[in-house]
């Protein structure tokens, strides 16, 4: 085996075999799991507890407005009573109370809700959400026409689904949607961002650890610092393939596990309806109590639409973009590990690589709600924010040749950032006990050139 | 034949000069010493060896001919900056070194096993290396020195961080390789330790060499032609006997005889010295006192210090 395949295996053999990336290849999985589950755990918990609340009308216009709901209950009090209330309303059993002082249409304001605790948002909304419906009505009412209810009703039975379709190369009509691949988009570019930050870090540690230990004078005797450095950045890389793939194949695994329990019995505990409906183009209505089997059939329309995606090209284009950022990042990281004795002193070497890392998540945040913006075009240009920009561009299908350019620059980008910090690797890694500036840095940089 | 030169060697770094014009010459099969104070160069130069760094001017010849990038799989080297992967296993890392220096997997661990038995390590081989004292790593690093069996050794410090006990052995091993036909390179501060197995010195002061030659002849210029004399007699007899070009240093008078020092002068010898003594005292014994390397470093050092650089003195 040839000197830098020796140097790749064990990089990566001692890295797999290592206890974190067994835990870390189980849990990734599991909290993108989470991520779906815990939210609608938790809502089921909250729902739990009835809240009581008292209304006062003064103008006792307002009987009966307010419906109750699975966990709001409404109480219509006398209006005379309201200074009684006012001190006694949680001896009383309730947990606010609302009070209406004036005719609504007249003075909008003249509503108000007292509680001890913070006033949930659904609350709050759910009570100006029926005092609107029935404001509205009796506005419509006041132009009296005929037949009124029957309009109104006709009214409400108005809906518009819009689906859209995405027009393949072949002619062929395919459901899409926005949202999904929205969330593609971000998830991607996240991706990205994690693995780069967390994999370049690994380089550094990798290359402080063989100067803190000391045998990098020994390894060196027998490679070239050049060699070793890159079978360390390629080795680290195929560790982060690896934990890749698996939680591909995990998360895979979770799906079907899912599949399969929704089909055949038809049972799914959670909330994830609500999720479906997020991502769903329609205006949904509540769907607070969901059948069954309209969550089997969502789930059944979510993945038709998973599928339109082009997931393919976006798996094919995050391997690119993440082997292509990685390889940027990872020589700097190398070379900053080779400037410094420990880890405690990386904070000032480290800053300037990790700056452009988060800017481009924000441009990220950009570019997937406007994908063929400006900033998102040069910012998926530009080598250092390129392979998240781009993660985020990609699956709004944009020209071909802008994510050809943005390749080709990529790669001439990482052969020079690779070439660049070898010539400081090669003489960091020799330099013990030094406090170094970048002043110094600069000086190794031109002195390796003779 | 010599198996390894360096010749006119220059390393410039950015604010001072590593070395400047540096000569050695390695004959084959011997064991050379290259001496200096800190700083002086020494880790330049064998690291230019070790094609860690290159020349700037000036060539290595090894077996003859300019080093090439192949011939490190004919070098074994043990920095003094030495260390091995904590978290690794004994003998998967020693495995991985040996297999760097080229040696294919199944050769490697044959020899593995040899060394391995030979020092009584086999239980260490899959512990890792943080379990063990620093000694028992120095051993390690010592067996993947010489596991590729190359024909060149560099030892950096070889001794520090070992007990007398594995000093020793470390010494035997170093000369048996020797028998074996290896050269070795030799870079120490302890000259106690020069004197025991070094044939060859380089003495190198501020990036020059400033004294290089054999062991014994470099004792024998720097000797300061005295001897010590033991006897029985007058010593106000041996006073007056010993004329030019003798002189008498110093006695000590001991029980039953004296210790006298003698300085030969110019032109005297032994024999001289012994047939204008030998009818008046009777002498118990006489021998030549030569300096230690010790002492020939501290002069030798100390006079370029403050002469500034000078040629090189050729023993």
């Amino acid at each position: 085996m040839s000197k830098i395949g020796l140097i790749i295996t064990r990089e990566y053999t001692t890295r797999v075999k290592k206890k974190s990336f067994i835990v870390m290849s189980i849990i990734g999985p599991l909290l993108f799991a989470a991520m779906f589950v815990l939210p609608a755990w938790l809502s089921s918990m909250g729902t739990t507890s009835k809240k009581h609340i008292a209304v006062i009308d003064e103008t006792n216009k307002y009987d009966n407005v307010i419906t109750d709901t699975e966990s709001l209950k409404f109480t219509m009090l006398q209006s005379d009573k309201e200074q009684k209330i006012r001190s006694e309303y949680k001896d009383m059993g309730y947990d606010a109370y609302v009070v209406i002082s004036d005719d609504l249409l007249k003075d909008p304001d003249a509503i108000k809700i007292y509680s001890d605790a913070p006033v949930t948002i659904d609350m709050k909304q759910h009570i100006k959400r029926d005092f609107e419906k029935y404001l509205e009505k009796e506005k419509l009412e006041s132009f009296n026409i005929d037949g009124l209810d029957n309009i109104i009703s006709n009214i409400n039975n108005t809906t518009v689904h819009i689906s859209t379709i995405k027009l393949g190369e072949h002619g062929s009509e395919e459901e899409s949607s926005t949202e999904l691949t929205m969330i593609v988009a971000i998830v991607f570019a996240m991706l990205i961002y994690f693995f780069v930050l967390m994999y370049g870090t690994q380089v550094m540690r990798g290359v402080v650890e063989e100067k803190t230990n000391r045998i990098i004078e020994v390894i060196i005797s027998s490679v070239k610092p050049f060699q070793l450095m890159m079978g360390k950045i390629i080795g680290i890389a195929m560790v982060a393939l690896t934990q890749f793939l698996l939680w591909v194949v995990f998360t895979i695994i979770i799906i079907t596990g899912i599949k399969f329990a929704l089909f055949p019995n038809g049972e799914m505990p959670t909330r994830m309806d609500d999720q479906i409906e997020m991502v769903q183009a329609s205006g949904g209505q509540n769907a607070n109590v969901a059948q069954n089997s309209d969550f089997a059939d969502e789930f059944t329309k979510i993945m038709k639409k998973a599928n339109s995606l082009d997931l393919l090209g976006s798996v094919l284009a995050f391997f690119f973009f993440f082997i292509g950022g990685y390889l940027l990042y990872a020589g700097l990281y190398a070379a900053v590990g080779a400037v410094i004795d420990n880890e405690t002193d990386s904070q000032q070497f480290v800053m300037p690589i990790i700056m452009p890392l988060i800017l481009s998540i924000y441009i990220a945040m950009v570019a997937f709600r406007a994908p063929d913006s400006d900033i998102a075009f040069w910012f998926s240009m530009i080598p250092f924010t390129s392979p998240i920009v781009m993660m985020a561009r990609i699956p709004f299908q944009i020209p071909t040749w802008q994510v050809i350019l943005s390749m080709a620059i990529l790669v001439a980008s990482f052969i020079f950032t690779t070439w660049f910090a070898g010539r400081i690797y090669r003489t960091g890694i020799l330099m013990y006990g030094k406090k170094v500036t970048y002043k110094e840095i600069w000086k190794w940089f031109r002195y390796s050139g003779k | 034949m010599n198996f390894l030169e360096a010749k006119k060697v220059v390393k410039k770094f950015a604010n001072h000069t590593a070395l400047d014009k540096v000569d050695m010459e390695v004959p084959e099969n011997s064991i050379y010493g290259l001496l200096g104070p800190n700083g002086a160069g020494k880790t330049t130069l064998i690291r230019i060896i070790n094609q860690i760094t290159g020349p700037d001017e000036g060539e290595i010849l090894f077996n003859g001919r300019p080093l090439q990038p192949d011939d490190v799989h004919h070098i074994g080297y043990l920095p003094e900056e030495r260390g091995l992967y904590k978290k690794m296993k004994v003998g998967e890392q020693a495995l991985y070194l040996a297999r760097l220096k080229g040696l294919t997997k199944n050769d490697a661990l044959k020899k593995l096993k040899y060394w391995f038995e030979k020092f009584e390590i086999q239980e260490w081989w899959d512990k890792k290396v943080e379990e063990l004292s620093k000694g028992m790593q120095q051993k390690i690093q010592f067996v993947v020195t010489i596991l590729h069996e190359p024909k060149l050794l560099i030892f950096d410090e070889p001794f520090s961080g070992f007990d007398p006990i594995n000093t020793n052995l470390l010494k035997e091993e170093i000369l048996k390789l020797k028998e074996k036909g290896a050269t070795i390179l030799f870079s120490t501060h302890n000259m106690e330790s020069v004197e025991e197995l070094c044939d060859h010195i380089t003495l190198i002061n501020n990036s020059k060499t400033i004294l290089h030659g054999a062991v014994d002849q470099i004792k024998q210029n720097f000797k300061d032609n005295i001897v010590e004399l033991t006897f029985t007699g007058d010593e106000s007899l041996l006073r007056s006997k010993l004329t030019e070009p003798f002189s008498l240093r110093n006695t000590i008078n001991l029980n039953s005889h004296t210790k006298a020092f003698i300085e030969l002068g110019d032109t005297g010898n032994i024999n001289q010295l012994l047939k204008t003594l030998v009818n008046d005292i009777e002498i118990n014994g006489l021998t030549e006192l030569l300096p230690s390397m010790n002492d020939i470093f501290i002069k030798v050092v100390n006079e370029s210090n403050q002469t500034g650089p000078a040629d090189a003195i050729h023993a």
